[in-house]
């Protein structure tokens, strides 16, 4: 199908009245139900399918179609080949078409179980959401589940198309019944407006136009509906939020101010805030390539300049002063996580809310949404298509609005930092508090005073590598050599970390993360005491030791990555430990069936296969020297 | 080697000739929400990418997207060059067009070919057109991004042209070999676009990607934006070959024998290599009247194109080997 561009109707060009923005939709609902073949009559009966396209699928629908030789709709709808093939739609696909009186977006999602992602991904961006429901089987799991995520994305409008109703003869009663159900159901949701229409996709009964072997049905067809259907009340009368985008400076006289408007609108001399510095301005010019604009709305891409002379940058918001967004470092939120590698509760990925990114933790899971019946279930992490509340931490102040109020600035993404992967879609509920009230205790006497009694400064020397790579053994002479020297260190280790403070954990990747980060905040008080801290963990994953790098002031942690070969390793296996890990006796054992992800830019890389330990430990010191951490002798 | 110029013209911003009018009072809403919509996608990628391109394949949609990014930026100039993949086979109108226009909008263009395909003897009608296309334009790409180390580079592709594009991201991640791996796309949800690349990866962008054919030429109308005059319907010489009408851009192409090029009333809707693109037999030749003609149109762009034709699936497999 592809080029579903203009209705090749009658009407000359000028009778294409409707020119308002094109309604984005999408289509949902199980497997099978007949999304594809609806939208694909939807096409045919609005002429909207080309000839050239329409020879193809008469072709196709005779290699690929379930339906003998009628034409097959669906296959109009399903775009890459591996998954026509396979006969499923597995990822969204965007559709394009106008009828005479309005244009129109399609998200088309699929049905299956395991992609709630991407029906989360097309909500996320649709203003209406089609349910296609199966008159003879009613509705299902899918069918609650993805009412649930439609409403959980904010959509407000939805159509509840009862299809293949010729199956069922055409019975009121079957409609009216699933109708009642589900309306029951919705009751809980956010729905703004419900409408359910009995459908045949496959015959066009109540499509496009209204079907006579259904006199008992009062309401519009679904054309009829999706033509006249209102949904973008309010967002010009919403407060005024602006991103920052860009900061345009042709030259020294001119700065402007680049973004899309999310809410609200503005003129010259209203006055605004720049968030989150509180500043106050008043806007001075709205400019454009066509000359300077009297109004900008919402949804308008602009340039504003300002009448003062302020410090703003990409990632600020500029709104009105009377009704504020927020500013927050710790919030609730709900998350659909979109990655086959779970969540891990402190863990830091990336934020992107608006045009601010930043690092983000998930300090608290509070509980896993059950996207089937909306109950809530207790979780120590998110998987793949699972949606959860938690709270979470930010590094920097995040400006925003909660998601129940404004779609675009309550949105965020988070991205893995190494894998760059989208990792989750958030919407933020609400700001902690928490952040303000435990105020740090101040202290009078300071890291630095502690440090300068010591005459050296407090360092972190975290040293990582496989089980056996050596890493105890080298910060053993290390620490010996560090003390002969008169520098005061502690040494904490993996095996007698885990004898006391980190007892109660195991060995999963959760529980991995959460042995680091206890570490990590143990090595920060006495970096602050001003000790240097010899670390030897395994530790491995980047995300982790990254997570240590930053609880600390730039400098003070110092990666060192005591690289020995795998199988040199296995060779010396001094506890003969992978003995029993290749032998399946112990499970998650790094390097055998866990992962080790090498540092990638780490302070120091000893080359531990090759170099007796006294050697390593010498160049350990020599670069603590060469850092001016400490003295030479 | 491969071999680009740079051909840098004035620094100054300029805008294509527009009456005075407020922004967007000639357009649609549904045009301006388009418009906005591709401009903060511009805006988006200029803040996030160290080294963006577009690539201007000197067609409707390159126009238009030019238009946008103009706009975008204003009242700096664009912020990035603007890079043209010349096979050597496109329509001479196409070159002085292109040429016109960097003056006229004092654009920092980079015109790249490959070179070793040139010595190769590489030619739409020695080497077929899916060798053709692969070498002169696929990996040229590729030459010309890695020449320059583009880390982003704008397309001006609509989800609307073909089957495996509706379902490609806007911001579209490409594999340091810019390859595209279609069953491996981020989510894009809202407009947060995930820019992270690592090093030696690229990412595609295509500010257009929700606009429509028919969107294209209202816009073009609307900001009264120029196109190619190939795009107009004029008497033009051409030869009917497996169903396509073929201009006769110059002596390179060999008639058949017996086979003689005949003057005919045509015009073009998409426009490449003119040995491979199909002219249709038409009488627009004002832009209202190809925005009539489209509306009536019974068959798809596309079908002018003669790489399309090998099967449908072809258009999935050329951009997973870096077809853009
Ligand atoms: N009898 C009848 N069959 C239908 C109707 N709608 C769809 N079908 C059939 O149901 C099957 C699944 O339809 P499809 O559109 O592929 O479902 P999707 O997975 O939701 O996209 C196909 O064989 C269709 O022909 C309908 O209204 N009536």
């Amino acid at each position: 199908m592809d080029s579903l561009v203009q209705s090749r109707s009658l009407a000359p060009a000028s009778a294409v009245a409707d020119t308002r923005p094109a309604l984005r939709l999408l289509t949902c609902g199980s497997v099978d139900d007949g999304k594809s073949t609806l939208i694909g009559r939807l096409l045919y009966e609005q002429n909207l399918i080309y000839d050239d396209h329409l020879a193809a699928l008469e072709r196709d629908s005779k290699k690929h179609g379930t339906n003998g030789a009628e034409i097959d709709f669906a296959l109009l709808l399903d775009g890459l080949e591996a998954e026509r093939e396979q006969g499923i739609t597995i990822d969204v696909a965007y559709r394009y078409f106008s009828t005479r009186k309005r244009s129109f977006i399609v998200a088309d999602t699929p049905g299956h179980e395991q992609y709630t992602r991407n029906m989360a991904t097309g909500a996320s961006n649709s203003e209406l959401a089609v349910l296609l429901v199966d008159a003879r089987k009613g509705l299902l799991p899918q069918t609650r589940r993805h009412a649930i995520i439609a409403s959980l994305l904010g959509i407000r409008h939805v159509v509840l198309a009862v299809n293949k109703i010729d199956l069922v003869d055409f019975d009121r009663t079957v409609f009216d019944g699933i109708a009642a159900k589900f309306s029951e159901f919705a009751a809980q949701l956010n729905f703004t407006q419900v409408v359910a229409i009995p459908l045949s996709a496959r015959y066009g009964d109540n499509v496009s136009l209204r079907s006579a072997r259904m006199p008992w049905h009062a309401g519009p067809s679904l054309l009829d509906y999706l033509e006249s259907v209102d949904v973008e009340p309010g967002v010009q009368g919403k407060p005024f939020r602006m991103p920052v985008q860009w900061v345009n400076r042709p030259n020294s006289d001119f700065r402007g101010f680049a973004g899309t408007i999310v809410s609200g609108s503005i003129r010259p001399g209203d006055e605004v805030v720049v968030l989150p510095s509180g500043r106050t301005t008043r806007v001075a010019r709205i400019v454009s390539a066509d000359g300077d604009l009297a109004a900008g709305q919402a949804k308008d891409a602009v340039t504003l300049t300002l009448a003062d002379e302020i410090d703003v940058a990409r990632g600020d918001v500029i709104a009105g002063t009377g009704n504020r967004p927020q500013a927050a470092d710790q919030f609730a939120a709900q998350l659909v996580w979109m990655s086959s590698h779970a969540l891990q509760p402190g863990r830091s990925y990336l934020m992107k809310i608006g045009s601010q990114t930043t690092i983000a933790t998930v300090t608290e899971l509070r509980h896993r949404v059950d996207v089937d019946t909306l109950g809530k279930l207790a979780a120590k992490t998110l998987a793949l298509n699972e949606v959860g509340v938690c709270n979470i931490a930010t590094a920097a102040q995040v400006v925003f609005d909660p998601y129940a109020e404004n779609r675009d600035t309550g949105s965020f993404i988070l991205i893995d930092r190494y894998s760059n992967e989208t990792v989750a879609g958030g919407m933020i509920s609400f700001a902690l508090r928490r952040a303000t009230n435990v105020h740090l205790q101040n202290l009078t006497v300071g890291k630095q005073a502690r440090s300068a009694l010591k005459h050296h400064r407090p360092a972190v020397l975290w040293f990582t590598g496989l089980s056996g790579a050596g890493k105890s053994t080298i910060a053993n002479l290390v620490e010996a050599g560090l003390h002969a020297r008169g520098v005061h260190t502690i040494m904490l280790d993996g095996d007698n970390i885990r004898h006391g403070l980190n007892k109660d954990l195991g060995f999963t990747e959760t529980d991995r993360v959460e042995n680091i980060r206890r570490i990590g905040e143990v090595a920060k008080l006495m970096t602050d005491a001003g000790l240097i801290v010899l670390c030897s963990f395994i530790s491995p994953f980047r995300a982790e030791r990254q997570m240590v790098r930053e609880l600390l002031p730039e400098g003070e942690f110092l990666e060192i990555f005591v690289d020995t070969p795998l199988d040199q390793c296995i060779a010396r296996d001094p506890k003969g430990l992978y003995r029993r890990a290749l032998a399946g006796e112990i499970k998650n054992f790094t390097g055998v069936d866990q992962v080790y992800e090498t540092p990638e830019s780490p302070e120091l890389r000893l080359m531990a296969g090759q170099q007796e330990a006294d050697a390593l430990a010498n160049q350990v010191i020599d670069e603590l020297v060469r850092r001016d951490i400490c003295v030479k002798h | 080697m491969p071999e680009s110029t740079m051909n840098t013209v004035a620094a100054q911003a300029t805008m294509p000739v527009t009456p005075a009018a407020p922004l967007g009072d000639g357009l649609s809403p549904r045009l301006r929400r388009l418009e906005a919509e591709a401009i903060f996608i511009m805006r988006e990628a200029v803040s996030e990418f160290r080294n963006p391109v577009m690539l201007y394949s000197i067609g409707k949609d390159s126009s238009a997207m030019l238009h946008v990014a103009l706009k975008a930026f204003y009242p700096s100039k664009l912020p990035f060059p603007v890079l043209h993949v010349d096979t050597t086979w496109k329509f001479r109108e196409m070159i002085a067009f292109r040429d016109e226009t960097a003056a006229r909008l004092g654009l920092e263009l980079i015109v790249h070919t490959n070179q070793e395909g040139v010595a190769r003897g590489i030619s739409p009608i020695a080497s077929g057109s899916s060798l053709h296309t692969q070498v002169m334009k696929t990996e040229a790409l590729r030459q010309a991004l890695d020449k320059y180390k583009f880390d982003a580079a704008f397309g001006g592709a609509r989800r609307d042209e073909e089957k495996s594009r509706a379902k490609e991201r806007i911001f579209s991640h490409r594999s340091a070999a810019h390859a595209w791996d279609p069953r491996n796309q981020r989510p894009e949800l809202w407009n947060i676009f995930n820019t992270r690349i690592k090093p030696g990866e690229s990412m595609r962008v295509f500010p257009l990607s929700n606009w429509t054919e028919l969107d294209v030429w209202e816009y073009v109308r609307a900001e009264r934006i120029p196109v190619v005059p190939l795009y107009f319907a004029k008497e033009r010489p051409v030869v009917e070959r497996d169903g396509l009408l073929i201009m006769r851009d110059d002596d390179r192409l060999p008639l058949l024998p017996g086979e003689k090029p005949r003057m005919e009333r045509v015009r073009f809707r998409t426009l490449g290599c003119y040995p491979l693109t199909g002219a249709i037999r038409s009488n627009a030749d004002t832009l209202d009247a190809i925005i009539d003609e489209m509306r009536t149109s019974a068959s798809s762009e596309r079908q002018g194109r003669a790489i399309d034709h090998d099967d449908s699936g072809s258009m999935e497999k050329k951009k997973r080997e870096g077809y853009f």
